[in-house]
């Protein structure tokens, strides 16, 4: 099974971590540290697989890693997966990637966090992949999206009235107030003096 | 609060602690419209753990969304179910689970397959009622439900045997799949579902494994998917890779692995590093069925040494590691220290030292022992891996050093190299060794520097004292240090005292403990001299026995050993508690395959780490006591001992040359030369591949089980050939003892040389080749029991060298044999006269004599049984194999151990038997069995220490073969 996935670029920034099996906070940190240390040193014309070390759960383990431009993205998987079938995956999940964010770039993981967790869910569940084929990811993804925001159309349309509301009276109360309390106080200084 | 979870994630990612947030996303998750819950969802599947409590607060959540009707909130609370769900909770959701699988959606019939196989890892036992379901949602309608099913059963058939049923359902399935049965959504790169078909790929061959019957069944799919697969992309690489193991995994099929062998050359020979990882690693496990694929690939495997890849040099090590044998150990060895120099990743180190360190002396003791090599190459792995490595290799190599093997003058010969190369070693710049390596350097220097005798033992004294003074030594080592000084003292009282002296005011207690003693000791000269006393410990505690009988007379309960007590906890439940199988000597890999198996001889050399000054003297008469033992076990299972240095007996010692330079010079000259490749390399490969190519029985011989073997199966067509005449019988004769220069054949070819003489003096007649072939049989029966005999008394006693004679008398003098016996074997003794033919044309018997030493059937009653039972100490606990093909399997299997060794069966009462047989010497040796489940559960006493080892493992042996 997939033991967790790491996205960083190639300063080390890590720009998501997911892991199938739980580490402590330190551990996990340490991980994508070593990972990164490991993974960077590579030529790029060398393979694409490392063996795991001590990282996760020992000598089982193997790091299986493809670099595009920034980033890289590690998949640590368990001797139960396929190397060259787990290469593709990576390659399935960017180029979903690519599809839902068009010309994904490095930006769009940080800012949208929980999408590309999203579609990562649709792939891969609990550390088996559940899925591989890019449309149906697509259609699933979108569709969730697709029905989150017409619910999110109904139960926000009240919130969004009161809101309005409120900011069109806003400006005009503390507005009235202030200047009120200023032009009075103004004046009144001088005179007690 | 949504944008905030997401931040939160953010900054947990990067490291820092969000704690806080936990309950909001919980909150979250509870509260929220979709879009909330589905963040909050996902926050907690990152937050937290299966063990955290916060999840208790979730349970409820996930509960009612999985009710829920919204397909969205389902598929969001399966999946955080299959990600984190409290164990203890799993009952309350299993229900809800299960009515998934049978939801109208498939995503949500696939989600909650994987979410109950996610139940399954955590808790096995609370699925169990489920397995019909899962093979429900196997033959789901929809393939992305059945895919996900295959994970289980991936799982599940890790166990193989009640899933055999099932291999028909899966190569429909993937006869199916790669037939392009799926749509056309499935598909990757054109490949149909490639994912799907290297899972099913694996299930086939965890089901096919050792099953003739099942990989039938597969064969066809399997050769379709390997020519299916013939695209240039990745995904089609993947999967003919996992149909190449599943090949060689299941039961062999000569054309199958043709076709997979090519394939192999084609990942090999790939420019693409990442499927010339995958050929090397695929090589990796080929080798161990088929040696000479490697052959095939030698200048691959050469370049990828040298590769710049890191990954890539690993596997090939790996790869070489695999057909190490007698001729190219020095080469890999070699090439692996180099590799270890330039590593510097601690996990490659452990794992690589660990390795040769393992390797080293059992090879350098079944194949050419080398001295110097050893030691040197020890030497190198002690200080590069240094304190890196596990205990226990230390811990070998001392009790390998302790222990010895048969002949004296070699092992002191061993010692003494240790000691000398340690001395030289002491004498450089000591302070960057590691640890381990000075403890395992003090203590080869106090226990054999006295075999020195060109070295002054005072300055022996002086090298480990100034070991001591130096600041970078732990105060474990010193311990060490100390005990080593304890022992090599006798006679340097001034140094010693001094030393004492100084030490005595030390602030480790320990230290200055072993001072004080050391200083008594010392000056007190014939304290030391009674070490020689401490040899004779009583093993049997008679000294007890009065005391013991005075509390049997009290009324306390009698002593059971503690097998037998555990036995008797256990015995409802019938597991097998028994600590180690025995390794039966099967083929080519069980090399590697061992290496783990403990040896039954106790660590003597753990017992040294010990920190008094007693201790390690006690253990250091125990090796004493040890010496006169033979080491049977090594990590390897069962050691032939080496015949060669068995005292021959009427054959010129210089039959018996290790097979080493001549197979070299064979091997090298028949290569292929390609005449681009450039010389270095060529004389790598050489070096590297030398014995793999003369075929597979010349690799056989790397292993330490081979040559009993090999003894077997050669002489039949020899024999059988040679009633027919007598010339033609000793060309033959001739030609197969030169083809071999084993040491093995050495026991064959004197063998040769007697039998023949003796049957054709007893029949001049040309027999039928009926008869002929009878003869042969018999001769082979009989040379089965000669093999085992040298077995038992080559590995195991003491000065023993079989030398059984047969011979064949027509029926007629059968009354009295002996008289036709060459005059220097009459008085030998013999066993009784079997005949061996009813044919009345011809009628052979034969008796066997002992001339050193053999097993005979011990004939006693039960009630001496008993007795002697008690009376014996030495004992040993296994259970073996039962014979269950016929009606009453306990009888069956004794009498098949009777009959294969010789044994006397005492008495069989129930389930339970007793056997007893001895020594041709007298040292008896009692065996009880007990049928125990399937098993035979095999207690043996005798007084010989190293007796009850030594028939397990023929008893063993006996019952594989039958």
């Amino acid at each position: 099974m997939i033991k967790a996935i790491l996205i960083f670029n190639n300063h080390g920034k890590p720009r998501l971590s997911k892991f199938y099996e739980h580490y402590t906070e330190d551990t996990e940190q340490q991980i994508i540290r070593e990972t990164f240390h490991l993974v960077s040193k590579r030529d790029e014309n060398i393979c694409n697989f490392l063996e795991g070390g001590l990282l996760i759960g020992g000598s089982d383990n193997k790091l299986i890693y493809r670099h595009y431009a920034t980033l890289y993205f590690v998949f640590c998987v368990d001797s139960s997966e396929s190397e060259l079938g787990i290469l593709d995956l990576i390659q399935v999940f960017v180029e979903t990637l690519d599809k839902c964010f068009e010309n994904v770039c490095e930006l769009d993981l940080i800012f949208h966090v929980d999408k590309v967790h999203n579609i990562l869910a649709e792939m891969v569940m609990g550390g088996m992949v559940l899925e591989t084929n890019m449309s149906e990811i697509i259609t699933q993804v979108e569709a969730q999206g697709k029905m989150e925001k017409s619910e999110a159309g109904i139960a926000g349309a009240p919130a969004r009235a009161v809101s309005a509301v409120k900011n069109m009276n806003l400006p005009e109360m503390p507005k009235n107030i202030n200047i009120g309390d200023i032009s009075i106080k103004v004046p009144n200084l001088p005179s007690f003096k | 609060m949504r944008e905030i979870m997401v931040r939160a994630m953010y900054c947990e990612m990067l490291g820092y602690d969000a704690s806080f947030t936990y309950i909001h996303a919980i909150k979250l998750a509870q509260q929220g419209g979709l879009l909330e819950k589905r963040v909050g969802y996902l926050a907690v599947s990152l937050f937290l753990n299966e063990g955290h409590e916060l999840l208790l607060l979730l349970v409820n959540t996930v509960l009612k969304d999985l009710q829920s009707t919204n397909l969205i909130e389902a598929c969001m609370a399966l999946t955080v179910v299959a990600q984190v769900f409290p164990k203890d909770m799993i009952p309350a959701v299993l229900p809800l689970v299960e009515d998934k699988l049978s939801h109208p959606k498939e995503i949500i019939r696939r989600k909650a397959v994987l979410a109950l196989y996610k139940f399954y890892l955590i808790a096995p036992n609370q699925v169990q009622h489920i397995h019909a379901k899962f093979r429900k949602a196997l033959c789901d309608k929809d393939p992305g439900v059945m895919t996900s099913s295959l994970h289980i059963y991936l799982q599940l058939i890790r166990s193989p045997d009640s899933y055999k049923d099932m291999t028909g359902s899966f190569v429909t399935i993937l006869k199916q799949v790669v037939g392009g049965k799926l749509p056309l959504d499935f598909n990757y790169h054109s490949v149909p579902a490639p994912w799907l078909q290297i899972q099913l790929l694996r299930i086939l061959s965890l089901l096919g494994k050792e099953d003739q019957s099942t990989s039938e069944l597969m064969y066809e799919v399997l050769d379709e998917s390997l020519r299916r697969a013939e695209m240039n992309h990745n995904i089609t690489y993947a999967i003919l890779y996992e149909c190449v193991k599943a090949v060689y995994t299941i039961h062999p099929k000569a054309e199958l692995l043709e076709k997979a062998a090519r394939c192999i050359g084609n990942f090999v020979l790939s420019p693409k590093i990442n499927l010339k990882y995958l050929g090397l690693k695929a090589l990796t496990y080929v080798v161990q069925h088929d040696a000479k694929l490697a052959l095939q690939h030698q200048m691959t495997i050469i370049e990828c040494l040298d590769h710049s890849d890191f990954t890539i040099k690993r596997e090939t090590l790996e790869l070489l590691f695999r057909i190490t044998n007698a001729q190219n150990v020095t080469v890999i060895v070699e090439k692996m220290l180099d590799f270890l120099r330039i590593c510097n990743d601690e996990h490659t180190i452990i794992h690589l030292v660990g390795k040769v360190a393992d390797y080293v002396p059992i090879k350098t003791l079944t194949f050419a022992p080398d001295n110097s090599w050893f030691i040197q190459t020890m030497n190198d792995v002690f200080s590069i891996g240094g304190d890196l490595l596990q205990q226990d290799v230390p811990n070998n190599f001392l009790r390998l050093l302790a222990e010895g093997s048969e002949s004296k003058e070699e092992d002191d010969q061993l010692r003494l190299y240790a000691v000398d190369s340690y001395l030289t070693v002491l004498k450089g710049h000591t302070s960057h060794l590691p640890q381990c390596f000075l403890q395992v350097m003090s203590w080869v220097l106090g226990e054999y520097a006295h075999l020195q005798e060109s070295v002054d033992q005072r300055e022996v004294i002086r090298l480990l004292t100034q070991l001591l003074d130096q600041r970078s030594v732990s105060s474990e080592t010193r311990v060490w240090i100390l005990s080593a000084l304890t022992k090599i003292s006798e006679g340097q009282t001034d140094l010693i005292l001094d030393l004492a002296e100084s030490l005595s005011s030390s602030q480790d207690t320990v230290l200055r403990q072993q001072a004080q003693e050391l200083r008594h000791l010392s000056q007190d000269s014939h304290k030391t001299s009674s070490k020689p006393l401490c040899k004779n410990v009583d093993s049997s505690l008679s000294f007890l026995d009065g005391f013991v009988s005075e509390a049997l007379a009290a009324g306390a309960a009698p002593y059971k050993p503690p097998h037998q007590r555990q036995e008797e906890l256990c015995e409802d439940r019938a597991l097998n508690l028994e600590p180690y199988g025995f390794s039966l000597p099967v083929s080519l890999s069980s090399c590697s395959i061992t290496d783990r198996q403990s040896p039954t001889l106790l660590s003597v050399s753990s017992g040294l780490s010990g920190n008094s000054t007693e201790l390690s003297q006690k253990a250091g008469s125990s090796t004493l006591i040890l010496e006169g033992v033979k080491r049977v076990w090594g990590k390897d299972g069962y050691l032939p001992q080496k015949e060669a240095t068995a005292p021959p007996v009427d054959e010129p010692s210089a039959a018996v040359q290790p097979p080493s330079q001549q197979e070299a010079a064979e091997r090298i000259e028949p290569r292929p030369d390609p005449s681009t490749q450039n010389q270095d390399k060529q004389q790598l490969a050489s070096s590297l591949f030398v014995g793999l190519g003369v075929g597979s029985s010349m690799s056989l011989l790397g292993k330490s089980e081979a040559p009993p073997l090999r003894f077997r199966k050669k002489p039949r067509p020899h024999e059988s050939s040679s009633s027919s005449s007598g010339t033609s019988e000793r060309s033959s004769d001739s030609s197969s003892r030169s083809s071999r220069n084993t040491t093995d054949s050495f026991l064959y070819s004197s063998l040769l040389e007697e039998e023949p003489a003796a049957s054709i003096s007893a029949f001049d007649h040309t027999p039928k080749s009926t008869t002929a072939n009878g003869l042969a049989q018999n001769k082979d029966t009989k040379e089965d029991r000669r093999a085992n005999t040298s077995q038992i008394l080559g590995g195991d006693m003491v000065i023993v060298r079989p030398s059984t004679i047969q011979d064949k008398h027509p029926p007629s003098v059968s009354s009295d044999l002996t008289a036709l016996l060459p005059a220097d074997l009459k008085d030998l003794p013999h066993s009784d006269v079997i005949s061996l033919t009813s044919d009345p044309s011809l009628s052979l018997s034969s008796c066997r004599l002992f001339r050193d030493e053999a097993l005979l059937p011990l004939v006693v009653t039960t009630e001496e049984y008993g007795k002697l039972w008690l009376s014996l100490s030495h004992d040993v606990k296994q259970n073996l194999k039962l014979l269950t093909d016929a009606g009453d399997p306990l009888r069956t299997t004794l009498n098949a151990l009777k009959d294969a060794l010789q044994l006397h069966v005492v008495d069989i009462i129930g389930s339970e038997g007793i056997v007893a047989c001895r020594l041709l010497s007298g040292a008896p040796c009692l065996l009880h069995c007990r049928v125990n489940g399937t098993a035979l559960a095999m207690w043996l006493r005798s007084p010989h220490p190293a007796l009850p080892d030594c028939i397990l493992y023929h008893c063993q042996r006996a019952l594989a073969h039958h």
